[in-house]
């Protein structure tokens, strides 16, 4: 199947770099600490974090150092088939890896003895949702008012027909090309998630992570310009 | 839309009145405030040649100085800090605090305070039922429940903030205790400014307000303080222990008193929806608004009311930035 044509043009009628169409929003839920809501193209993500609070089982106590505890859930209705089960293997990966790309992210040290929940839950799933979990964990990380070392986005690329493709959608993931998805942190330049599936070799592997990065910086931009906007307003309306 | 959303059906002319009273506030506050709001990651402008002191929500990253939250910079001398504005209670020793009790552990209560850990109410930071000072024993100890049980809510103040972070809390004023006859309502603690009174009792409702300083605001029928000191013990005794012991007969409250209760726990509401800043100035302002417009206390939920206060508060912050 030809996945993007020789006018260089994708299934959806992007070009090779372009990414979907991006959409966030910030302090959706209202009943949590911070929230966020965020859409690569037509998969769409919530994000809640309740926190920091007063850890629910000390036993996970870690000393001196906030608990981090991430739940990824899919919808039933978010894909076609309703499968999903609450705790099958992917989400269980995908919550571990999640959570430990929050936590290398969160300044831990400086609310001792407490717990932050992030609760993530897919509402659409069309390929890249690990990325746009990320990203909408950030969103609702900063809401919070958490102390953050830098804000983690994430983008994924594949290789397929022979190009490097930026943000795949769900058809063009399931091709059976090399899927990679990149965890950056922009300001400190540092790189916290990098997986892949399938095989590529190294210098094709470094096109795609180079483009995968690319895509994460477009996608730190919007972040902050969402942030920005959300801290003006509330202050503005606050100022007295 | 980006900012924060009113979970709230505008029709169309709402819409345009809601915006362009926002438009308003938004011209009206400080052009200083709006300058200074940074983002995690965002470099806060400092002189390096001048001594600065680093505070909360800042982090020095290869000599520049970043923030490590979303708020506004704040600069007291030589103290540099971001305020956050959605983030938790932040304690300060001596803050009055209203919280509700979820734990009555080994001589202490632990009250949920919106903070990052619970505060710990211990038994010694409570005033006895009798009114007497002496050493707490194990019957006290024993008796614990006959003066706080879990969601009770209380009314105390910082003591002290201990190594690990952790608020100790005490209770020793007959002004702070067990509230009752009320709400209790959480607004964000970014949304109550510190001041000398946070206790304020309104005449001419019966109503007494209490604004923690955690966020959590408490709306009662009024309760007249006694002081027992002033007590003698003897025939006095009989009445301390029939009013602490929970078989009393509740007296009745009066449906004005209820329906008051409920239009300013609505306020509130309406307050803490739109992010204005909560005082007892807005608030009676905003109940006498719901008043003199005839607004019916379940309609004040609604998005005309909404509309209504945030048009208000437009009024009235450029009524004050006249003066």
């Amino acid at each position: 199947m030809e996945y993007i044509n020789p006018e260089g043009l994708r299934l959806d009628g992007r070009r090779f770099n372009e990414m979907r169409q991006i959409l966030a929003e910030v302090g959706v839920v209202s009943k949590a600490d911070g929230s966020a809501v965020f859409e690569m193209g037509n998969t769409k993500v919530i994000a809640a974090v309740y926190g920091p609070r007063e850890i629910q089982n000390k036993s996970q106590q870690k000393n001196g150092h906030a608990l981090v505890l991430c739940e990824y859930s899919m919808a039933h209705f978010s894909t076609g088939d309703r499968r999903r089960q609450k705790n099958d293997r992917r989400s269980t990966e995908l919550s571990l890896v999640i959570r430990q790309t929050m936590e290398a992210c969160i300044l831990t040290e400086l609310l001792p003895h407490s717990q932050i929940d992030i609760f993530l839950q897919v509402l659409q799933a069309d390929g890249g949702t690990r990325s746009a979990c990320i990203n909408a964990a950030t969103l609702a990380l900063a809401d919070a008012g958490i102390p953050l070392r830098d804000l983690a986005v994430s983008c994924s690329a594949g290789y397929l027909n022979s190009t490097p493709l930026l943000d795949l959608n769900y058809v063009e993931d399931s091709a059976g090309g090399a899927d990679v998805t990149v965890g950056i942190l922009p300001k400190l330049d540092k790189v916290t998630l990098l997986q892949m599936d399938a095989k590529l070799p190294m210098e094709t592997f470094e096109t795609v992570f180079a483009l995968a990065s690319e895509g994460c910086k477009a996608i730190a931009e919007r972040v902050r310009e969402v942030l920005q906007e959300n801290t003006k307003q509330l202050e503005y309306r606050r100022a007295a | 839309m980006m900012m924060r959303k009113i979970q709230l059906p505008f029709t169309q002319t709402q819409k345009v009145r809601y915006e362009r009273a926002i438009e308003r506030l938004q011209s009206l506050s400080s052009t200083v405030n709006s300058d200074a709001s940074v983002i995690v990651t965002d470099t806060i402008p400092v002189n390096h040649e001048d001594a600065f002191l680093k505070g909360h929500g800042t982090s020095e990253v290869d000599g520049e100085l970043l923030a490590t939250v979303c708020g506004v910079v704040e600069r007291v001398d030589k103290l540099v800090y971001v305020r956050t504005l959605r983030a938790r209670y932040k304690p300060e020793v001596g803050d009055i605090v209203v919280g509700r009790v979820i734990e009555v552990a080994q001589k202490r209560w632990r009250v949920e305070l919106n903070f990052t850990q619970d505060g710990v109410l211990m038994l010694s930071s409570m005033n006895m039922p009798d009114g007497s000072q002496r050493r707490r024993t194990s019957v006290d100890e024993l008796n614990m429940r006959n003066i706080f049980v879990e969601h009770d809510v209380v009314c105390a103040e910082v003591r002290s903030i201990q190594h690990d972070g952790s608020l100790q809390l005490h209770a020793r004023s007959q002004k702070y205790g067990k509230l009752e006859k009320g709400q209790l309502l959480k607004v964000d603690p970014y949304l109550v400014k510190r001041s000398k009174h946070h206790f304020h009792y309104i005449e001419s409702l019966g109503i007494d307000l209490i604004i923690g300083c955690n966020g959590f605001i408490w709306v009662g029928e009024h309760v007249e303080v006694r002081d027992p000191v002033m007590m003698i013990d003897g025939q006095k005794d009989d009445e301390m222990i029939s009013s602490s012991s929970s078989t009393k007969e509740q007296s009745h409250t009066p449906l004005e008193t209820r329906q008051n209760i409920c239009r300013i726990g609505n306020a509130i509401r309406v307050l803490s929806n739109l992010g204005f800043t909560v005082t007892v100035q807005v608030i009676t302002e905003t109940v006498n608004l719901s008043n003199s417009k005839n607004v019916d206390i379940h309609e004040m939920l609604c998005s005309e009311f909404h509309v209504l206060v945030a048009e208000n508060e437009a009024e009235r912050r450029r009524e004050k930035r006249k003066k």
